[in-house]
């Protein structure tokens, strides 16, 4: 999984194209209301607001997940199949691990590849490639219940980076772990975003993670869920354990916390 | 990106084995003392062997009546495992097309229930009049008891998959045979597994019962009818020796799916692991 070229991300061009797209609950709710998001390749955009915002309605829509009840999403740089969505390019990670507890680690990682017909042996290059690449190739044999939080979250990218996606779907992946963890797999996912030129759409509902990831955020309102403001955010600095002590990262949670508050209402929730 | 795991050493437990032999020889010294006991009671007050026979006579009796509860006990065990393994096909096969669709379910499983609510021994004399034969009839019988403990344990197992799984198949595009073999089926297994426990022991009760209901006689009859015959004939000890035989065969049963679940599962479901702690 890596892409030698010097420049990880070279000429922006758009990847995926939200237009005006509304979603509605089949209990009435309007989860979504006229949403427009164009994501260029190479880009890191968190989707940043309080629950009840839409954002992982969003994430799942744009992984076909659902349908959108109004508006439309196109693939502008991808072959999409007959269900609209771009063969093999997407993948997603869940809040939970969902790992297959019946499967070992490798069984587990191999299952995009299986669906698609390749088997086992044909599989094992690109599964132990995978597996290198979130530092696992150890436990290729181990089962899901013998690892641990943080382990379990390195399968489930591991399984999707397996398939070379261009776009990598994350609703807020690292939420249920410890703080130590969560900076670690953080850290890691900057650098697989840095090494493959991959592009990257995180939800959150962490101003210090979204600041610290991305370089574009999206903060989204609630009810009904839509985009509040969209901005880039550029650094001088390398992200890593300096940026994450630096003053220009704390102006840039101050900001992001403000639009945040200011997206809420200005007041807390609850 | 590494977790850094360094082997550590398995604290040693010096009490594993004795642990182990200890859960051997204490049931086994049980059942000892209480056959003495037995034998005992029936030879201190002198009961006579018609009334209740001693495990000495019980055991004798097992021996010269070998030659007829041994094929008995064979057409028995052999009922009670075809009428099992038909249960296991027809039961998973049926809770796959129940949970199809929502209308389906609706439409068939209130049959199933009605099936599961009848008594069998209130049944067992409609199947026998339209069965071709009293084995068929038995089979029908064991199979009726046996198929539901496997059928609503498999309905509740493929309704219970991990809904983030479901997405996970549908994302990757997964046909729904695809989603059947690689996700529901591997996810119902521990549901399988308990109804297959259920149904093994229910299919050797069943196969007896049916039997009493049938009354069948004769040479091609298994331990139910034996065990009628003894009482009518006042042999006790023979009907305690087939007594006896049924309930190994039921231990047996017991112990072989279990051991087919631990197989199935010890390495990775919770209910086939230790506690760690």
């Amino acid at each position: 999984m890596t892409s030698p070229s010097a420049s990880p991300h070279p000429a922006k061009r758009p990847l995926v194209v939200m237009k005006s797209v509304s979603k509605v609950f089949s209990s009435g709710t309007l989860a979504l209301s006229d949403m427009s998001l164009t994501v260029e390749s190479g880009e890191f955009i968190s989707l940043l607001g309080p629950s009840g915002c839409g954002k992982s309605t969003a994430l799942r829509i744009i992984a076909g997940l659902g349908d959108v009840s109004a508006g439309s999403i196109d693939w502008p740089s991808s072959r999409i199949n007959s269900r609209g969505l771009p063969e093999g390019d997407i993948s997603f990670v869940f809040q939970e691990p969902t790992l297959m507890p019946w499967q070992t680690v490798f069984g587990n990682v191999h299952l995009p590849l299986k669906l698609k017909g390749v088997s086992k042996a044909a599989a094992r290059d690109d599964i132990m490639a995978a597996l290198t690449t979130v530092g696992l190739k150890d436990f290729a044999d181990a089962y899901p219940r013998e690892l641990s939080g943080g382990m379990k979250m390195r399968v489930s990218i591991a399984r999707a980076l397996v398939t070379k996606p261009k776009l990598l779907l994350m609703d807020e992946p690292f939420a249920a772990l410890d703080e130590i963890t969560r900076q670690k797999l953080n850290d890691d996912v900057l650098k697989l975003w840095k090494d493959t030129g991959i592009t990257v759409i995180f939800v959150t509902h962490s101003v210090f993670e979204s600041a610290y990831l991305s370089n574009r955020i999206v903060v989204m309102k609630a009810r009904p869920g839509r985009v509040h403001a969209d901005f880039p955010l550029t650094t001088s600095l390398e992200r890593g354990e300096l940026y994450r002590s630096s003053e220009e990262y704390r102006q840039a949670c101050e900001m992001v916390s403000k639009t945040l508050l200011d997206a809420m209402g200005g007041v807390e929730e609850h | 990106m590494s977790d850094v795991t360094t082997p550590i050493p398995v604290p040693k437990r010096p009490w594993k084995h004795r642990d182990t032999a200890l859960r051997v020889i204490i049931p086994v010294l049980m059942v000892l003392a209480l056959l003495g006991i037995w034998q005992a009671i029936v030879t201190i007050n002198a009961i006579p062997p018609y009334i209740l026979p001693g495990p000495v006579l019980v055991a004798q009796s097992l021996v010269k009546d070998w030659g007829t509860l041994f094929p008995a006990l064979m057409v028995t065990t052999q009922i009670t495992l075809i009428s099992l393994a038909l249960a296991l096909a027809g039961g998973v096969g049926f809770a796959v097309f129940l949970v199809q669709s929502r209308w389906i379910e609706t439409a068939f499983y209130p049959i199933a229930v009605i099936l599961q609510v009848t008594p069998i021994v209130a049944i067992a004399p409609l199947i026998l009049i339209y069965a071709p034969s009293t084995q068929v009839a038995l089979l029908i019988c064991a199979f009726l008891v046996a198929f539901f403990p496997i059928l609503s344990n498999m309905v509740q197992g493929l309704k219970s998959v991990d809904h983030n799984l479901l997405n996970l198949f549908d994302l990757y595009g997964a046909s729904r045979w695809q989603t059947l073999l690689y996700l529901k089926l591997p996810a119902s297994l521990p549901y399988f597994m308990t109804g297959l426990r259920i149904g093994g022991g229910l299919a050797l009760i069943a196969a007896v019962v049916a039997e009493f209901a049938a009354g069948s006689a004769g040479a091609g009859s298994g331990l139910a009818f034996r065990l009628l015959e003894s009482q009518y004939r006042l042999n006790i000890p023979r009907l305690f020796a087939a007594l006896f035989m049924l309930s190994v065969l039921g231990v047996v049963i017991f112990m072989l799916t279990s051991f087919i679940a631990w197989l199935s599962l010890h390495r990775w479901h919770e209910s086939s692991l230790k506690r760690e702690n």
